[in-house]
């Protein structure tokens, strides 16, 4: 009897850890390749080690490559950017995060802790734009964009999502409410107005969810391919994905560069992972409660 | 509680709150309001973006419906959703129980989800690469174990089934941990009954787990078949919806219609399709988790 469990609890674990390994090691070989010579990747496929360790991927990805150098190692000769990508990818996804989460948490003050008629009502009308599909609303965007004469900008990619979104306001109302109320109530008695009480005693003791929203809103800025797509073509507004989709269809038929595109790719994904290593708790126990979005 | 609060605090707090709002608000009604009107009005009309739109009626649907493209787009569409969601679902239910009853580790959940955390667009560079026909390293050890070689991005067969697998693939631990978080709301004293009652795994896993999870599991199912009927970054990197238009799915189709062809009328249109289908799917499967409810308490 007590055997038979112990097998079963031993196949158990052979399993849940085939599914981590499957989920890992991907990773690994994209770091793999990224340091090999792109040459050298056919002859040794099936080295776990890079083939012939060069930082040289990393050299072309951000353009200190000479071309010669770049096609001796298989890259495509063409120069790239990505400086300019990583920081348009930061400006872009900072801006955001930091007015989608200050505005949105104004916003979901007024919907929890003020009393002002029709407030209930506006909060459901604010959270049915849950249920509109973005590729529905960026065709017009696009539009709006476009006659704000803001097409190629980074202001452009960023304004849809700068001052709110349901799920933020939704978060960020839901930890509001469970704030006691002696709390504003104690600060109104002492004569503090809303802004104030806002600014300095709720935002202050809400610093765990605002940080947890933060983070997601960052990463999901930052991970986001269609808006920017649409808005966000030129060189000068290029973010790191659409820059990634179009180093990808320039690599010529025959030998695409994998080696670039995977160093390339280790640089889109970075941020994010070095946010993950540092909070990566805050995102994972976020799971449940953010399973609306 | 709103009535107890306002009788406490009978000041009108309608300035405050309105500057509060006031940025929200605009965001709400210039990038979420005004679009949705917007594109249900831009359907009824033909419009290339130049110009200004000529009301055209009905036009738009009935060309779609005559349209092969968007119909195959309906069905690659429709295939990759129950691909997907399929694998998906199965597989996380699956990893969310062994998760439940083996380890509480962080570690191990956090690393289940980081797929989820990467972008789309270098998942699905990675996989590109990984299935390569040439030289990618699935195609050298199904080489080296003697089968035939596949082309999974360039074989029409395979293709959807692809790029279902790939999506899996980042969405697996983050569906995992929802179910996760279900089985957590599972109270333990239903399961020490079970066992009292000599129940063994598998029978409590179908005659317990699963209908205690059936509300959790879909929430997870309307979350996950959303955002799957959405598919675009994982085709548009690797075959921009080829073989033929063997993995043209709706929302890249509704994109090059709009972008590459300047048809801004028609591929609004079709976004009202797509959104009446979500709203379909949504409500179906809430009907369900009303059922669902009844067998509970």
């Amino acid at each position: 009897m007590r055997t038979r469990i112990t097998w079963g609890r031993l196949l158990a674990w052979v399993v849940l850890w085939f599914f981590v390994l499957a989920t890992v090691l991907p990773f690994y070989w994209m770091l793999r390749t990224a340091f090999s010579d792109n040459q050298a990747l056919a002859a040794q496929s099936f080295s776990l080690l890079p083939a012939d360790l060069t930082l040289g991927p990393f050299k072309r990805v951000f353009g200190l490559a000479t071309p010669e150098e770049a096609m001796a190692e298989g890259g495509s000769g063409a120069s790239l950017s990505f400086w300019l990508y990583l920081r348009n990818s930061l400006v872009v996804a900072t801006a955001v995060t930091v007015g989608q989460v200050l505005f949105s948490s104004m916003a979901a003050y007024a919907f929890a802790r003020l009393s002002w008629p029709g407030r209930d009502a506006w909060f459901a009308v604010f959270l049915g734009a849950l249920l509109v599909p973005p590729i529905f609303t960026s065709l017009p965007n696009f539009l709006t964009i476009k006659s704000l004469g803001l097409l190629n900008t980074l202001p452009g990619i960023m304004l849809p999502s700068l001052f709110m979104t349901p799920f933020a306001i939704f978060f960020m109302r839901q930890f509001f409410l469970g704030i006691p109320k002696e709390i504003d109530e104690a600060a109104m008695i002492d004569g503090a107005k809303p802004w104030r009480i806002f600014f300095r005693i709720i935002l202050p003791i809400s610093a765990a969810p605002v940080t947890t929203l933060g983070i997601l809103t960052f990463i999901n800025t930052w991970n986001d391919y269609f808006w920017p797509l649409l808005v966000g073509q030129t060189e000068e507004s290029k973010v790191l994905t659409v820059a990634l989709g179009v180093f990808r269809s320039q690599t010529p038929q025959g030998a695409p560069d994998w080696a670039g595109l995977m160093a390339a790719s280790l640089v889109a994904a970075l941020p994010i992972v070095i946010l993950y290593a540092v909070f990566g708790r805050r995102v994972i126990n976020s799971i449940g409660f953010s399973g609306i979005k | 509680m709103t009535t107890a609060a306002v009788a406490r605090r009978p000041r009108n707090q309608l300035l405050p709150a309105l500057g509060m709002i006031a940025p929200a608000a605009l965001g709400f009604l210039v990038f979420y309001l005004y679009p949705t009107l917007r594109g249900a009005y831009l359907s009824f009309t033909e419009y290339n973006v130049l110009g200004s739109p000529v009301f055209v009626g009905l036009r738009n649907y009935v060309d779609m419906a005559q349209d092969d493209v968007f119909w195959n787009a309906v069905r690659v569409t429709f295939l990759y959703v129950v691909l997907n969601i399929g694998f998906q679902t199965v597989l996380a239910v699956g990893l969310a129980v062994l998760m439940h009853r083996l380890t509480k580790s962080v570690l191990i959940r956090g690393s289940l989800l980081l797929p989820y955390l990467i972008a789309n667009v270098v998942v699905a560079l990675l996989w590109f690469w990984m299935l390569d026909f040439n030289i990618g390293i699935v195609n050298a050890v199904i080489d080296a174990v003697g089968l035939p070689k596949v082309a999974f991005f360039g074989d029409e067969a395979w293709t959807v089934a692809t790029i279902a697998g790939v999506n899996t693939w980042r969405h697996l631990g983050y569906t995992a941990l929802l179910v996760f978080a279900g089985l957590q709301m599972i109270p333990a004293s239903v399961y020490e009954a079970a066992a009292v009652d000599g129940a063994g795994e598998w029978r409590t896993f179908w005659r317990i787990t699963l209908p205690l999870l059936r509300p959790v599991l879909v929430l997870v199912l309307v979350i996950t078949v959303t955002g799957a009927f959405q598919v675009f970054d994982t085709v548009a990197v690797t075959t921009a919806g080829g073989p033929g238009n063997a993995s043209r799915v709706l929302q890249l189709y509704i994109y090059e219609q709009a972008f590459a062809r300047g048809h801004f009328g028609y591929a609004s249109a079709m976004s009202v399709v797509l959104f009446l289908v979500l709203a379909g799917a949504a409500f179906a499967q809430m009907r369900l988790l009303r059922a669902g409810e009844s067998d509970l308490t």
